[in-house]
């Protein structure tokens, strides 16, 4: 079982991406409603994936990314940022900072599916 | 998107809600820029909930929702980097944007066609607004004179670029603030910080960062941009467990109007500010765009209606838990209307007073039952997103076990309370996975045994007066009643001797018992170390019942019966020796009068016969201690049940029915076996309310311990 987290303020949108992801197969999602909430998740648990919101309030995306590439378990864990159209100068310092795909919202279904499975093979 | 998620009611639910919010925020924004400054925070909620309302509204494929949306979010994006003034008449076109977005919300849930025409209009005039102040001539970057590396500057989003642009240009002070803080609450701490850097300056990011030698801690390193110095900041935060250090920058020119530095920043100022008459403040509107009135509302679309489209409220159900409380207080109230009519009627016989108090406490107890079931009612969800889910999860579960499975769904529809709907969720993920991974069994093996290769599980409920069945059966194998008897030999559950002895449901019954599991090899799904013993206890704590009936090679069922609600309760009220007690009547089965002859004995354990079956007497004298008092010649038998077991309770009388709301002992007395909380009775008197599921329990335990002493 991969475990996925899933970091996003919007709830609708947060259960989309995770039943996509739980469509997947071999994945337990694991949801965060915001970043400070993944802060508290993420020594919890060993994630193979981590999939974040860029703009979200308190700690946006990128906080949280360069958090993630500074500690020794989340070092190397895949990372898929998704973010909005217009803001492309946000996902460039995204995948400056260590992640590992994005995702431009709105994005198909098959296109989220694809991505994660890709990220979780790489990282099995 | 596929068709069916389109104008979901989550989607529209949340459109909303951000349509309802942006409104509530251009008001405030209209009024502070009448006043002065719109604050950058404003500006920035502004923002992100257009890019909120653009993000879903793609996601649910609306179209022109989120055409209309991506412009505004452009108009907004402009504003909060500066490139853009908010003047009157720019607020005027978010308005009538915003109003726009209440349209389309209405004819998404309503299944109507846009208009095009109108939204393109729209975004016609958004743009302008847009493109109204762009100024191109962008000066040095004042960023290049801040002594921060990249590591910081590169986890900045374009706002919190801008901002730190903004403080510099402006001459105040940037400092690190740098604390540690417990994982656990560690939101709070920063709020505090927070609030208190509020006052000086600004926010500009929070980076957190842990160290390996302090695990549970996480530290945030703060840039904060102020006037103060940092003698000031120190003093005015004072809390040594809080580093502060200035940031350095080089070449620090303060512009020549530095004066007005010491005031709000506002999003409006950016590039021109010595030509600009204030920032942000109220310009004379543009011709170009007070003109315009395309794109308003027309006639016929009517905005109040807006408010008609989500006609659902959001309440925290801890408030429905007062307001049932309150009802089960007044139902006491009215039994002691009741007791008073009684006692006047008797007194005084079929008189004026009497005879009227009599008819208005009738008619007070039948709108008292209307307010309890509309309160009822509110609490009470369908199943069918809860059904949906467990399709959703079933479906994954088989194709990763090489099962063929369909699974049907019927009487979704059926209500439960909202708490036990959502404590539901687990014991029947699990039923489903024990059905697929143990039921239904491999294509190959189907076929052979002359089944469709494609297995069925069946989830069904139904509505059964105050309860609700909710059935999780397959098509598939069956439970092997040999392999179970092996299995519980071979674990010491039951002895080689006694194992020919007990019949299919007791077999079935030893299918609950703790770590009972015929598995021998773990699987993904099985492995979890849960098994059906917790289904039952979880069932059990929403005070329902699970049963299972299988037939060989052609299925398993689970039945659980659940209350529809555990908020207000009938129970029945028994007199035991001098104690009064409620017993929920969930649990009860049936009552019993007994006399002494019909209780026998089997392995010193006293038990009565009811409808064929055995079942063993429990005497609360005996359980909670109440004294030497020797039990009456004739008692009565309450028959209760939780999951498979049975147990009669001996009570000396049967005092009656009665709605009750159970409250909690407390934390101290919460452990307390067989006693599930207290209740009030009419006439002002505590009585405690037995925990039947905690008492068999516990009758299971000390079987157990007859057994191995045996």
């Amino acid at each position: 079982m991969h475990k996925v987290l899933v970091v996003e303020d919007s709830p609708a949108m947060r259960g989309l991406i995770a039943s996509i992801v739980d469509d997947v197969g071999g994945t337990e999602v694991v949801e965060a409603i915001n970043g400070f909430d993944a802060l508290r998740r993420l020594p919890r648990h060993s994630f193979a994936l981590i999939i974040t919101d860029i703009n979200m309030p308190d700690l946006n995306g990128l906080e949280l990314l360069s958090f993630i590439r500074k500690g020794a378990n989340t070092l190397n864990t895949p990372v898929l940022i998704v973010t909005s159209e217009g803001s492309e100068k946000d996902r460039d310092r995204g995948m400056a900072l260590g992640a590992n795909a994005y995702l431009i919202k709105p994005f198909a279904p098959e296109e989220l599916a694809a991505t994660v499975r890709r990220l979780l093979n790489k990282s099995a | 998107m596929s068709q069916d998620v389109l104008a979901s009611p989550e989607f529209i639910a949340e459109a909303q809600e951000i349509v309802d919010a942006l409104n509530r925020d251009l008001i405030a924004a209209e009024q502070a820029s009448r006043t002065g400054e719109v604050e950058p925070d404003l500006v920035n909620t502004l923002f992100r909930s257009a890019h909120s309302l653009k993000g879903i509204s793609g996601m649910f494929g609306q179209e022109p929702i989120t055409k209309l949306a991506h412009s505004l979010e452009g108009v907004l994006d402009s504003m909060r980097l500066g490139k853009v003034r908010i003047n009157a008449a720019a607020l005027d076109v978010l308005f009538a944007c915003v109003e726009r977005f209440g349209v389309l919300i209405v004819q998404a849930a309503q299944g109507e066609s846009h208009d095009a025409h109108v939204i393109e209009e729209m975004m016609g005039r958004l743009q302008r607004v847009a493109r109204g102040e762009h100024d191109t001539s962008a000066p040095t970057d004042p960023l290049e004179l801040v002594g921060l590396g990249p590591d910081i500057l590169g986890v900045l989003t374009e706002y919190e670029e801008h901002r730190l642009r903004e403080n510099v240009r402006k001459g105040r002070g940037l400092y690190l603030l740098r604390s540690s803080f417990d994982l656990s609450n560690f939101d709070l701490g920063l709020a505090e910080m927070d609030a208190v850097v509020k006052g000086l300056g600004e926010v500009i990011t929070k980076l957190p960062s842990s160290k390996e030698s302090e695990p549970g801690k996480i530290s945030f390193d703060i840039i904060v941009g102020s006037d103060c110095s940092i003698e000031d900041l120190s003093r005015s935060i004072s809390d040594d467990r809080i580093e502060i250090s200035t940031i350095q920058q080089r070449g620090l020119v303060r512009p020549a109007d530095s004066a007005r530095s010491s005031s709000t920043p506002a999003a409006g100022q950016e590039d021109k500010e010595s030509e600009e008459p204030g920032p942000a403040a109220v310009a004379p509107p543009e011709p170009e765009l007070v003109e315009e009135s395309k794109g308003e509302l027309r006639e016929g679309e009517n905005p109040t209606s807006l408010r008609s489209v989500s006609q659902t409220v959001r309440v925290d159900i801890r408030r429905l838990d007062r307001l049932m409380n309150l009802v089960g207080e007044l139902a006491l109230t009215k039994v002691a209307f009741q007791r008073i009519s009684d006692v006047m009627r008797r007194e005084q016989g079929f008189t004026g007073m009497a005879v009227e108090l009599h008819k208005e406490s009738r008619n007070f107890e039948r709108r008292l039952a209307e307010l309890q079931a509309g309160i009822m009612e509110v609490r009470m969800v369908p199943l069918a997103n809860l059904f949906e889910r467990m399709v959703r999860v079933g479906r994954k579960m088989g194709r990763e076990l090489g099962r063929e499975v369909r699974i049907e769904v019927r009487g979704e529809s059926t209500e439960l309370d909202k708490l036990i709907v959502e404590d539901l969720a687990d014991p029947l993920m699990h039923l489903i996975r024990n059905a697929i991974d143990h039921g239904i069994e491999p294509p190959e093996a189907r076929r052979a045994a002359g089944k469709n290769s494609e297995g069925v599980v069946r989830l069904t409920a139904a509505a059964q007066g105050n309860h609700v069945l909710v059935e999780v059966s397959d098509d598939g194998k069956g439970i092997d009643v040999t392999r179970i008897l092996e299995t519980a030999v071979q674990r010491g559950v039951v002895t080689a001797e006694r194992a020919p002895e007990l019949n299919r449901r007791d077999v079935f019954n030893l299918l609950f018992l703790p770590g009972f599991s015929t598995r021998t090899e773990v699987s993904e799904y099985s492995g979890r170390g849960v098994g059906l013993d917790v289904v039952k206890t979880n069932i059990g704590q929403l005070s329902g019942v699970i049963d299972v009936d299988s037939a060989e090679g052609q299925g398993t069922s689970f039945m659980v019966t659940l209350p529809i609600t555990l908020a207000i309760i009938p129970a029945l009220v028994v007199q035991v020796s001098s104690a009064t007690y409620a017993i929920p009547l969930n649990n009860v089965l049936e009552t019993i009068a007994l006399s002494h002859e019909d209780v026998r004995t089997i392995e010193r354990r006293e038990v009565i016969a009811v409808r064929g079956a055995t079942v063993p007497l429990v005497d609360l004298r005996e359980v909670f201690d109440l004294g030497e008092v020797q039990r009456p010649n004739t008692v009565f038998g309450v028959v209760a049940g939780v999951g498979q077991s049975r147990m009669a309770l001996v009570v000396d009388e049967l005092v009656g029915q009665q709605d009750i709301v159970i409250k909690s002992l407390g934390k101290r007395l919460q452990h307390v076996s067989g006693i599930a909380g207290a209740t009030e009775l009419g006439n002002q008197q505590t009585i405690l309310v037995i925990d039947m599921m905690g008492l068999i329990n516990e009758l299971s335990i000390e079987d157990n311990r007859l057994a191995e002493g045996a």
